[in-house]
């Protein structure tokens, strides 16, 4: 057993070299300015948003001597200028080429260029030409409340998972995180590299996430439960195990964001609400998939079970029910579940980097524990709750930088009043 | 346990202490002459199953009261709701009880302990990753080391130091742990853990020790010396009260008797009185017993052939009804 | 044998630098928490990241130094109550999940555009801007300029540096280490003067030794200079015999009862969320202390202060050994002189087509992440800890 561990342990140091060697790196998209030090610096931004770029739209730079230079933006919405001389730029934009029924917020962007070999950034915003600044309050509601309701479904998806093993093994697994990430990252791997088709490719990465989840059970944590390892232990073996993946995804992807389809999403307005249809299906999706797990614990068997070990381990197994078994299948389920949590993240959001998932780690531990730890419907509605906190708090005048922190925020409030959270049960002592 | 020697109500003598009990009434709730413990309408609810629900109990100062009662009756949650490691349903909704005149409705665990009521746990709380003599000098109250900025100046404390330590072995010593004392606490047996948790409660010198089943897994031998040690608490002054369900134990040392059942106090009077109350054997054995608990009969081939045919029973009509109500 | 000089020389340059000092001083207040409290603190980098902001910003905006500390210690006392009074009336998770959040809420704060004229967003505060103060206050030999090999006689010396010479110091400092850490495992088999007075004298020793060994050139006052290291790991020293005196106390006694059954602990009429709070607030004004002298040598940088850095300090306090007075120090040594190794051996050793410089760093962090696994399940006493207490799980 303890041999058993050990090799699993050695398998996930050399795991990353495999699959280094195996994989080739993807191009770059758009030529893009590169700054040389010393000899050019880079004006450059994209039209439009990253999920949403507005292409053909003629961009105007007037240097501090009064030269102009123009540039098209590309289909990714991108465009840049080298310069080679330090000093007071302007950037514009030609407004007979933007799409109709737009107009910028701001005329003009002054960029100061103190330094060469460094890229400076100049965004221009859109607006439509209808905006006006009631109606668009009301309208900002609604978007982020969609937005919102789509990031708290996602939160759900993976914090479900959290919190059943929470209950069924009382361990606070850090790695979740990383779980989501691999979910995003199998995904550029089966559908971008492989050039799976997104649906299949989406069920493999699926499939490979609960595998994991499987054999995490199988090799690591069900022998550290024999041999009777403290929680705190196996809570920092879950920290270790975080710091490994982390840096084996940075080895195998890099630093940078990788995405699981190549084309930019297509777009639908629905009254006040612009959404891309990535984001409707996988709203679709997380809300199916919940349903079925809901559904599952509530009135199957092994649901049963798994609700009768969170309650009470050791009297589910005196009353002959497999807890082995029951949290073999709950990592097999949770782990699965992240997974699709990632490569639907990855699609929502347009790509997915080696540390998207410790950022929405925060949100997951804040939603579990909102709900109550160990209760699988608390997390649902905690990761709700915190999906529109998150997504809303910028409409109430929160600065966008500060949004995590409206979470946490209401995260300690309510522990303040409410320690169990909002459907957990109080503990015995004594 | 011979400094504090006050003796305020002469009740080491059984005499007494008769004439003293023989005023009570002996029925559920009855009033005291000199009550330590007051508690009014405390219920505790876990979800719709009602744990405890106590309209007025009194303890006497001064005698050793047990509390009795079937699994399940509610005597350890009556216990962590009095000594503050719970809070009452009815907090707030006329739950109101008090030691020694100070009302502790909304005193935390650790200041009841310091109030003078301490207690110990059904299942022992030993700190295993500490030695016996750690876990015994942490009992001790007003401790100067134990403040942040004088723990760091050894001359504070050292003295006083000594003195816990002199105390502490004193205490082993009753307590047959003596040998033990630098051993880790997770090495003793669970009855010497029982052993160690009393004593370590000991320390604080406590008015009022609350103990919480402590003969369980306590040899024979020991329980005959424990039973005299805790008598001679008492003939120091100590009011005791305690949970057994060894009836012989009760019988031997308690002077008054309380008994719950399905949350509520059912009884309450001497140990004789209440082994032969009908509410008390109904509420252990199911109805249609008139039998006397502490009767060694009660242990006999029959009795138990008897006994275990009717839980059969009442176990078969039960699931009968069980099933009935998942059918529908 | 150059390239086994080498690796050496770096492995001996981060065992003396600023930042494993630095590290260290935070691990000793992790140690405070985790290892004698029991806490659950998931944010001892946030604690960090505090205390340099609170003296950086104190400094750059024209405060003088002693005022920056202040208020950088300020900083993590709030801090220790805000996350304090929540969450330790509860189960251990609810610290650990709120310090983790805490942290990261932090580092997004101080990386926030918004406030660019405090925090320097992303980019952070150069050390330019608040080092100068704490170098103009050293003192006698290290002022006048110029830099120093510690120890002017090393093993150039003695036969021309011939490789038997360096051979025979490896092996003896070898030698000298695992004796001392023989010596502070062993406990009190033997205690009292004698053995404290060998602890020292071995560390001496040591010291000497691997200078001689590794001579090591450095700035006396420069940014990244000896007046630093000197600071730093006097520092450590100090607050090792800070804790030393805590929790040889009935305080201290309080904290690991606290650790093993609060609940206990409660029915014996001690004040345990003030306890704990006092442990927090004291391990949390640690960790404040080290990401202070964390970021004299370097710049305030909230990306370098993210949660690695806590999960970081876990391994080091486990690799030296939770809840002993050195652990936390010989661990931090060993988790940056392991760390140092690997990176050097897989530069040296693995070409560059399969590890670049980049991808080595990452390889070290995945050793480091496989390394606190396997220490927690094999060996969950670390070097320094007693077996026995571990026997016992609770
Ligand atoms: N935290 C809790 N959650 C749910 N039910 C509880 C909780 N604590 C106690 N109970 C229930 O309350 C009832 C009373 O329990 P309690 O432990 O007080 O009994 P007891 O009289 O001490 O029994 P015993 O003699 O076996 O120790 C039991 O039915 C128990 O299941
Ligand atoms: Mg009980």
């Amino acid at each position: 057993m303890v041999r058993g561990t050990a090799g699993l342990l050695l398998a996930l140091l050399l795991a990353p070299f495999l699959v280094l060697m195996t994989s080739g790196s993807a191009s770059a998209v758009t030529v893009m300015c590169l700054p040389k030090a010393d000899e050019t610096a880079c004006i450059a931004s994209t039209m439009g948003s990253r999920a949403e770029p507005i292409a053909g739209v003629d961009v105007i730079l007037t240097a501090p001597d009064g030269t102009e230079q123009r540039v098209t933006t590309g289909d990714d919405g991108k465009w840049s200028f080298e310069i080679t001389e330090t000093g007071d730029y302007v950037v514009s934009a030609d407004a007979k080429t933007l799409p109709d029924g737009f107009e910028l917020e701001n005329e003009t962007v002054d960029v100061k260029v103190d330094q060469l070999g460094k890229s400076f950034g100049a965004i221009l915003q859109l607006r439509s030409e209808d905006y006006s600044a009631e109606t668009s309050k009301v309208d900002e509601l609604i978007q982020s409340t969609v937005n919102g309701l789509r990031l708290g479904l996602l939160l759900a998806l993976a914090s479900v998972g959290l919190s059943l093993i929470y209950g069924t093994t009382g361990l606070s697994n850090f790695a979740h995180a990383e779980q989501v990430t691999l979910g995003g990252i199998m995904g550029y791997f089966f559908v971008n590299q492989w050039g799976l088709p997104l649906w299949l490719g989406g069920i493999c990465v699926v499939v490979f996430c609960a595998g994991t989840g499987y054999f995490q059970d199988r090799g690591l944590w069900q022998p550290l439960r024999r041999r009777g390892l403290g929680l705190t232990q196996m809570m920092i073996v879950t920290i270790g195990l975080s710091l490994a993946l982390q840096y084996t995804y940075q080895l195998v992807v890099g630093a940078r964001t990788v995405r699981v389809v190549q084309d930019n999403p297509e777009v639908s307005t629905f009254g006040p609400v612009t959404i891309t249809h990535q984001s409707i299906v996988a709203m679709v999706i997380s809300v199916v998939v919940l349903s079925a797990v809901g559904f599952a614990l509530l009135r199957t068997r092994v649901g049963r079970a798994t609700r009768a070990v969170s309650d009470n381990p050791a009297l589910a197994m005196a009353s002959g029910i497999d807890t082995d078994k029951v949290i073999r299948l709950v990592w097999t389920v949770a782990m699965g579940l992240a997974g699709l949590s990632g490569i639907l993240y990855a699609l929502v959001v347009n790509g997915i980097k080696w540390d998207s998932g410790l950022q929405i780690l925060l949100l997951l531990f804040a939603a579990v524990t909102l709900g109550g730890l160990g209760t699988a419907f608390g997390a649902l509605l905690g990761a709700l709750i915190i999906g529109l906190v998150v997504e809303l708090a910028p409409v109430f005048g929160m600065p966008g930088d500060f949004k995590y922190a409206t979470a946490l925020l209401i995260l300690i409030l309510l522990l303040l009043v409410r320690p169990q959270g909002l459907l957990g049960k109080p503990q015995r002592v004594g | 346990m011979s400094e504090h020697t006050i003796n305020p109500s002469g009740l080491a003598d059984p005499a007494a202490r008769a004439a003293l009990v023989g005023g009570f009434e002996a029925t559920p709730g009855a009033s005291k002459p000199d009550s330590i413990l007051v508690v009014d309408n405390i219920v505790r609810q876990f979800g719709g199953m009602t744990a405890v629900d106590v309209q007025h109990l009194e303890v006497q100062r001064g005698l050793i009261t047990a509390l009795i009662g079937p699994n399940g009756a509610g005597k350890t949650t009556f216990f962590n709701l009095i000594t503050g490691f719970d809070r009452p349903t009815s907090a707030g909704k006329g739950a109101h009880w008090a030691f020694d005149g100070r009302t502790l409705d909304k005193t935390s665990a650790s200041s009841v302990a310091r109030a003078g009521m301490v207690r110990t746990f059904q299942l022992t709380k030993a700190l295993s990753r500490m030695t016996v003599i750690e876990n015994m000098m942490l009992g001790a109250q007003d401790q100067a080391g134990e403040n942040l900025f004088k723990s760091m100046f050894r001359p504070t404390w050292r003295a006083q130091e000594r003195a816990i330590e002199a105390k502490a072995d004193d205490l082993l010593g009753r307590f047959k742990l003596y040998e033990k004392k630098y051993d880790y606490a997770g090495s003793l047996s669970g009855g010497q853990r029982k052993l160690l948790e009393m004593a370590r409660a000991l320390m604080s010198d406590p008015k009022m020790i609350m103990l919480d089943e402590p003969m369980a897994g306590v040899n024979p031998a020991l329980t005959q010396s424990l039973l005299g040690h805790i008598q001679s608490l008492r003939d120091e002054g100590m009011t005791v009260l305690f949970v057994e369900h060894d009836m012989h134990v009760v019988r031997h040392i308690s002077d008054w008797v309380a008994v719950m059942a399905e949350g509520r106090l059912v009884a309450e009077g001497s140990a004789d009185t209440v082994m032969s109350d009908p509410a008390v054997i109904d509420a252990y054995l199911g109805a249609h017993h008139d039998t006397d608990l502490g009767d060694d009969a009660l242990l006999s081939e029959e009795h138990m052939q008897e006994l275990a045919e009717e839980v059969a029973a009442e176990d078969a009509e039960r699931e009968a009804e069980e099933e009935a109500e998942g059918l529908r | 044998m150059d390239n086994i000089q080498l690796i050496l020389n770096g492995m001996m340059r981060e065992m003396l630098s600023p930042g494993t000092a630095a590290v260290a001083i935070a691990v000793i207040g992790l140690n405070i928490h985790f290892g004698f409290t029991g806490l659950l603190n998931m944010g001892q980098a946030g604690f960090m990241l505090l205390g340099a902001y609170g003296m950086g910003i104190s400094v750059w905006h024209g405060l003088p130094f002693a005022v920056g500390i202040l208020f950088g210690l300020g900083a993590a006392l709030i801090f220790a109550l805000i996350l304090g009074v929540p969450t330790l009336k509860l189960r251990g998770d609810y610290l650990a999940i709120v310090t983790i959040s805490a942290a990261e809420i932090i580092r997004y704060v101080g990386r926030s555009s918004l406030l660019t004229d405090f925090t320097g967003s992303a980019q952070g505060i150069p050390g330019s801007q608040y080092s100068d103060p704490f170098r103009s206050v050293a003192f006698w030999p290290f002022t006048g300029g110029g830099s120093w090999v510690l120890l002017p006689f090393n093993y150039h010396d003695v036969a021309d540096g011939a490789v038997w010479v360096r051979l025979l110091g490896w092996a003896i400092a070898i030698g000298a280490i695992a004796s001392l850490v023989y010596l502070l495992r062993s406990g009190d088999k033997f205690s009292g003067v004698a053995r404290n007075g060998l602890v020292v004298l071995l560390v001496v020793f040591s010291v000497f030794l691997l200078l001689f060994l590794f001579p090591l050139d450095y700035q006396k006052v420069g940014v990244n200079g000896w007046w630093l290291r000197f600071v730093a790991w006097t520092l450590v020293a100090v607050c090792c015999f800070i804790v030393y005196l805590l929790v040889r106390s009935p305080w201290g006694r309080l904290l690991r009862g606290i650790r093993e059954d609060e609940d206990a602990i409660r029915s014996l009429g001690k004040n345990v969320f003030a306890i704990k709070m006092q442990a927090l607030i004291i391990g949390g004004l640690f960790g404040a202390l080290g990401g202070m002298v964390y970021v004299l040598a370097s710049s305030v940088q909230p990306d370098s202060m993210g949660r690695t850095l806590t999960f970081f300090c876990y391994t080091a306090l486990l690799l030296g050994g939770a809840a002993t007075i050195f652990g936390p120090v010989l661990g931090t040594i060993m988790f940056y002189v392991g760390r140092a190794f690997i990176f050097q051996a897989s530069r040296a050793y693995v070409p560059d087509s399969i590890l670049n410089t980049q991808e080595a760093a990452f390889f070290s962090y995945i050793v480091v992440g496989v390394a606190l696994m396997l220490l927690v399940i094999f060996r969950p006493q670390g070097v320094l800890g007693d077996k026995r207490e571990l026997r016992f799980n609770v």
